[in-house]
């Protein structure tokens, strides 16, 4: 086993421990707890994953915006897992395999969803075609596209109208 | 007793609405002229029951009646007077009525505002509004009644929901309903016309004032809901995707499409069809809403009501509305006739393509905001679409729908070419470049992404400003620019509220700081130009909560910017936690600081401190839409329309009168 999985394990397997607990939990924040970071990108990676990851016992929440106990945890969990040095794909891969996709606020792409990510393209493309047809069709209305046979014979009818 | 007048006011009113629905329609069909007179006051007598109702509910609200069971629900003897008034629309029942009352206004609105719309369609318009009421009035005494008692009653209230006690929650639904139910007008004329057959320019003028004037009301509606979103949840969000937002900007979309295809109707007779259509869809979205937030079958911050008996309601009054509308349109879609040719430039075009961006924008919030729901009921797993998925679908669908926008405002109606617009569009995408890039070089770091969208909002802004400037009389342009007709000052608005709103969006994103911190009195922090300073916190009792309130001292270079007092809260009612965060606003940014918990017994407090940059942007540009949109609604040809002279009437310029 490398450090690197074993770390993330023992910190997973503390968290879970620290959740069955119950009574080591301090009451619900409003603000996200202070917390403490190597580097700045790991800042940023922490920031976007708690952005995209949803709180399970809220309404609709990300763990960034919600008070929730789990969600605080869940914040945790997830500075916990970059500290220790898992990848953003870990990190996500173990919130899946915990809540199923429920918790992610970007839905993945596979066969149940595939008409979720394909539908704007293909509305689109059909809305582009229509727009081709259109502007092909109004064209053909106007005078210069009209065949010579038929415009002598328009002339003619209006020459006629003029007489009478 | 009061509770009962209102209950019997309302089925007056629902007798009304049954009349206006069906005799006004028969006459006009029949062209009976008294059957068509019953059209005006029956919508007179309609809104008055409707708004005693309306009166007796707040009374009920202000006396404190716990006997009835939706006061004691939404309020208490503690509650201030604003809440009261504004516990009304709180939940389900009182905000049904609120729907009721808007669209009983609106259709008394239509007998004054459409005197030069003849009578016959008038009366076709009414009825529909009428069988539109009775379909929301039939919804409230079936299954919501607001005036029911509850034995034993109660002797104190549980109080109004602590989210919605706040002046921007207040009048946020009004405005929304404003906007939602001012789509029925539009589609109670798209209707009438797919009666008579006669969807001409006459019919896109009426319907025009009447779009525009819906549509501004949503814009402010949403912009209100954002702003209250902002500092009301205490995290400093404006649009977080939920259902419940989405259920609003779906018919604002629509909407925004159904302007831009009316203008074309009306302006050259073009895209009727589709017209009707949008109009349709625009309040049928409007209907799907009401219906996504008032059923429960979505779970959100803002959905407060969950039964099933009402949503089931609510789905087959909108499969009516849908279904009904639909199978007039194939009737009557065959017969419309839209003739008139244009080039590929042109600004048909453009409007052309501003379409088909808005439906498939439209098309894709909808999906998104639905798919979870069908995935599940399927049983095929729970999923959840949020901002992620949005945010990128709507922005690549958003940036050309801008950028065609300024072309659309430059571009001449029916023949147009790129040769004429070339110099035009060149200077002003230079210029456009050319502030965009500068701009981020004025911030604390160059960001491409802040460029591209200022040059974006730029394009948007000069674009509009130029096609004013255009619009004026060469020559004089001055005076030109006074006479140029409130419509196109409206459009220029409009459309620099857009570009001021890409601004916004884009540098909030880009340029906001945020921290989260532990700080004890007296300490003090830099977060980019500022320096924060923390002073402790005290304890503070309002009329119906107790609070915690900090003190946080904004300065730079040692002069002080701001003093910011961040809340949290405590209902004593309904126990709830609340954060009311400390703002001070500013053009160019607010400082924001929210109070966390307290850490321990030395005074330390989690402190969340915020710099919004360019956030007011954002509302700022959606005040300019509803502005200009306003400004468009009260252009002078849709009040002078050609009428029949009368007798009395000519003889006004007489040189007896003048002398």
């Amino acid at each position: 086993m490398r450090p690197g999985q074993l770390a993330f394990l023992s910190t997973a397997f503390s968290v879970v421990v620290l959740f069955s607990a119950g009574i080591t939990t301090p009451p619900a924040h409003a603000v996200q707890e202070p917390l403490k970071f190597e580097s700045s990108s790991q800042e940023s990676r922490y920031k976007a994953l708690i952005a995209e990851l949803r709180c399970l016992v809220c309404q609709n929440q990300n763990l960034a915006d919600s008070n929730a106990d789990l969600a605080r945890d869940l914040r945790l969990l997830t500075h916990n897992m970059i500290l220790s040095g898992s990848s953003d794909t870990e990190i996500v891969q173990f919130m899946v395999s915990r809540y199923g996709d429920f918790v992610l606020y970007r839905p993945p792409f596979k066969p149940s969803t595939a008409l979720l990510w394909l539908a704007p393209l293909i509305f689109l493309t059909v809305g582009c075609f229509v727009l081709f047809r259109i502007f092909r069709n109004r064209k053909n209305i106007s005078a210069s596209n009209v065949p010579p046979t038929q415009r002598a014979k328009v002339r003619k009818l209006m020459r006629d109208d003029h007489s009478t | 007793m009061i509770a009962e007048l209102g209950l019997l006011a309302l089925i007056i009113a629902f007798c009304t609405a049954v009349v206006l629905g069906i005799v006004p329609l028969y006459g006009s069909i029949q062209r009976h002229s008294i059957c068509i007179a019953v059209a005006r006051p029956a919508a007179w007598v309609q809104l008055v029951f409707v708004a005693i109702a309306y009166g007796c509910l707040t009374y009920a609200f202000l006396d404190n009646d716990f006997s009835v069971s939706y006061v004691a629900n939404n309020s208490n003897s503690k509650l201030p007077l604003l809440y009261k008034i504004s516990g009304v629309w709180g939940a389900h029942e009182g905000s049904l009525l609120l729907w009721v009352l808007i669209l009983s206004g609106w259709t008394g609105a239509v007998t004054i505002f459409s005197r030069t719309v003849p009578e016959d369609m008038i009366a076709k318009v009414l009825g529909i509004l009428g069988l539109v009421s009775v379909g929301f009035l039939s919804f409230i005494l079936f299954t919501s009644n607001p005036f029911a008692r509850q034995f034993p009653p109660v002797t104190e209230g549980r109080d109004l929901n602590p989210l919605l006690q706040d002046p921007g929650l207040a009048i946020h639904p009004p405005m929304l309903y404003l906007g939602y139910v001012g789509f029925s007008v539009v589609f109670a004329f798209a209707i009438a016309a797919l009666i008579t057959g006669r969807l001409d320019m006459a019919w896109a003028r009426w319907s025009r004032p009447w779009t525009t004037t819906a549509w501004s009301f949503l814009t402010l509606g949403i912009a209100l809901g954002s702003w209250w979103a902002y500092y009301e949840l205490g995290w400093g969000g404006w649009w977080f995707w939920d259902p419940v937002e989405n259920a609003s900007f779906m018919p604002w979309l629509m909407g925004t499409a159904l302007i831009h295809s009316l203008a074309a109707t009306e302006k050259r007779g073009v895209f009727k069809a589709w017209t009707v259509l949008l109009a349709v869809f625009a309040f049928s979205l409007s209907l799907l809403g009401t219906f996504l937030v008032r059923s429960g079958v979505l779970t959100s911050v803002h959905a407060f009501a969950s039964d099933p008996e009402r949503g089931l309601f609510i789905l087959i009054f909108l499969m009516i509305v849908v279904g009904g509308s639909l199978t007039l349109y194939a009737w009557r879609a065959p017969g419309i006739r839209s003739v008139p040719g244009f080039n590929p430039v042109s600004r048909e075009s453009a409007l052309l393509i501003n379409n088909v961006l808005l439906v498939t924008t439209t098309a894709t919030v909808l999906l998104g905001t639905l798919y979870p729901l069908v995935i599940d009921t399927l049983g095929l797993g729970k999923i959840s679409v949020g901002p992620p998925y949005f945010n990128t679908i709507f922005i690549p669908l958003t940036v050309p729908l801008v950028i065609a926008m300024g072309f659309g405002a430059l571009c001449r109606w029916k023949k147009d070419t790129f040769a004429r617009l070339r110099s035009d569009l060149g200077i002003l995408l230079l210029a456009s470049l050319i502030a965009g890039g500068i701009w981020p070089l004025a911030m604390n770091h160059y960001s491409f992404a802040a460029a591209s969208a200022g040059t974006l909002g730029c394009w948007a802004i000069f674009t509009a400003v130029r096609g004013l400037w255009i619009r004026a009389t060469p020559g004089r342009r001055w005076r030109g620019l006074v006479q140029t007709p409130r419509a196109y000052w409206g459009m220029t608005l409009a459309h620099s509220g857009i570009g001021i709103f890409v601004i916004g969006v884009a540098f909030t994103t880009i340029y906001s700081m945020e921290k989260d911190l532990s700080m004890a009195p007296g300490d003090r922090i830099s977060v980019g130009l500022y320096e924060y300073q923390f002073d402790g916190v005290q304890n503070l009792t309002g009329p119906n909560y107790v609070a915690q309130t900090g003190t946080v001292i904004v300065s730079r270079d040692g002069r002080i910017m701001a003093r910011l007092s961040p809340q949290r809260r405590r209902y004593l009612v309904q126990q709830m936690p609340m954060t009311e965060a400390g703002i001070q606003a500013g053009f160019w940014g607010d400082f924001y600081v929210s109070l966390g918990e307290r850490l321990d017994d030395s005074g330390r407090w989690a402190v969340r401190i915020n710099y919004k940059a360019f956030i007011r942007w954002i509302w700022l540009g959606a005040l300019l839409m509803a502005a200009g949109g306003l400004l468009a609604a009260t252009d002078r040809r849709y009040r002078t329309v050609v009428r029949t002279p009368t007798p009395e009437a000519a003889p006004q310029t007489t040189p007896a009168l003048a002398g």
